[in-house]
């Protein structure tokens, strides 16, 4: 069957370059730049990767962080606590535009 | 829960294993182990010096654990008698090993495992138990093992796969967890894993599913936070170990169609820096009917030492034939080469 996403298309991610490989080389250095041990640790980084990959409903994001949190010793637990962090996030940014609307609706009204 | 011998699995037959083991590599047209050695300048693979005499007592054990690459259990009777363990201590005695590393099993069960403890204590080697914890609770005669260790000197390596209960049940059986707590707290009670005690009590952790450990130091610090807090106990080192595709964990790993992924992942992780560090190198393994192996895994795969036939059996033993001989590798040694490494002792690089 014939889908949008394919689970095997994220081993093929690295294959971008094949269609302009210097950008391709410079992200992919950005990218493993940005993962590596900092201020942050690479625990916590990969919680930060897990939740945004929610955010942004990245499939491929999603498989390959989740087993990249459990490969950097996170539990469960946690792993649902860090995708909370982005609905609570996504949840508050839909809320929070309410205000917006109670603005707008206050400027329209008697 | 029974082994895989007891219920006729297919993954208890050797060749079957193989088979599987080669679909998993050269069905998906990646290198063998003995290719990436070869690339990387270590093949044929050759011993360093043989330090760790790593004695497998036996089958037998009162847990069934659904990773164990020993298939071990209650219903398994396979026990190394006492004539085979005399040849291991005249062995140890000439050749002048001086680390004895026991493991089974459940070593405890071999009813002569104090008499040689004692005996490989008395010759000065430091020896090593794999405990798996919970033997100590399964029975009031069992009850006194952290004395008995303490009086040797014995160095305690458990397995605890996590500081959740949910987590090392999944993988070690329901209850584990609470008697693995029990025991650790009788370990910590007469100074195990306490400083300055002299008594070590190492533990450790593998993946509990079809991927890689983290790194050994971060886990190791989170694994003395939790513990400490939850239950106030101590130990010195957590050895994070990666799972090896045989046994009862490659069964896991096809029935749950992890292993294509798996095994990709341990191949493209190769590390020549863990291959030179493998424990195959510096260790000889012993099974329960004497005869030797480069390992506990190639042990349960049966791939008996390269020597002559007549020097494969503990009765036999010959340090300068051992060390001269080639390490038997197959596809399932990925498993030690991948990311930092994997070992008895925990990563190797």
């Amino acid at each position: 069957m014939k889908t949008y996403y394919n689970p095997d298309d994220l081993k093929k991610f690295s294959k971008i370059g094949e269609f302009q490989q210097p950008l391709a080389d410079k992200f992919f250095s950005y990218y493993g730049d940005v993962f590596k041990e900092g201020a942050l640790t690479e625990r916590e980084k990969s919680l930060i990767a897990l939740a945004v990959s929610h955010a942004v409903q990245c499939p491929y994001c999603i498989d390959a962080y989740t087993v990249d949190t459990l490969e950097k010793g996170c539990d469960e637990e946690e792993m649902m606590e860090a995708v909370h962090v982005a609905a609570a996030i996504r949840g508050g940014a839909t809320l929070v535009h309410g205000v917006q609307m109670m603005n707008k609706t206050k400027e329209v009204s008697m | 829960m029974k082994s895989l011998v007891k219920q006729n699995n297919k993954f208890s037959d050797i060749e079957y294993q193989f088979q599987v083991l080669s679909e998993g590599v050269k069905g998906q047209s990646l290198p063998s182990f003995s290719e990436k050695l070869e690339e990387t300048g270590l093949y044929p693979l050759k011993p360093t010096s043989i330090e760790v005499f790593q004695i497998n007592i036996g089958k037998m054990c009162n847990q069934v654990c659904s990773h164990c690459h020993v298939d071990a259990g209650p219903d398994r009777k396979e026990i190394m008698t006492k004539e085979t363990l005399e040849y291991c201590l005249k062995a140890i005695k000439e050749s002048g090993i001086k680390t004895v590393d026991v493991t089974g099993g459940a070593p405890e069960l071999n009813p002569h495992f104090r008499w040689f403890v004692e005996e490989a204590y008395k010759l000065g080697c430091k020896v090593m138990v794999r405990c798996n914890l919970t033997i100590i609770v399964a029975n009031k005669k069992y009850h006194d093992l952290p004395e008995f260790y303490k009086k040797n000197e014995v160095e305690i390596v458990s397995s605890l796969p996590h500081y959740s209960s949910k987590k090392t049940d999944s993988q070690r059986g329901d209850g584990v967890f609470d008697k693995s707590i029990r025991a650790l707290q009788m370990l910590n009670s007469v100074g195990y894993g306490m400083a300055d005690s002299g008594l070590t009590l190492n533990l450790v952790y593998n993946p509990s599913g079809a991927f890689l450990p983290p790194s050994q130091d971060g886990l190791e610090k989170q694994f003395k936070r939790k513990l400490k807090k939850d239950f106030d106990i101590k130990f010195n080192s957590l050895f994070a170990i990666t799972n090896i595709p045989i046994s009862r964990y490659l069964e896991y790993l096809v029935a749950s169609q992890n292993y294509l992924g798996y095994m990709e992942k341990l191949v493209n992780s190769y590390n020549p820096e863990a291959a030179k560090g493998v424990m195959c190198r510096n260790t000889i393994s012993i099974g329960w009917e004497g005869y030797l192996y480069d390992c506990d895994f190639n042990q349960m795969l049966e791939l008996k030492v390269g020597v002559s036939k007549e020097r494969q059996h503990v009765s036999q033993f010959d340090v300068s034939q051992l060390q001269k001989r080639s390490i038997l590798v197959n596809e399932h040694c990925f498993g030690c080469t991948a990311g930092a490494g994997s070992s008895c002792g925990g990563e190797t690089v």
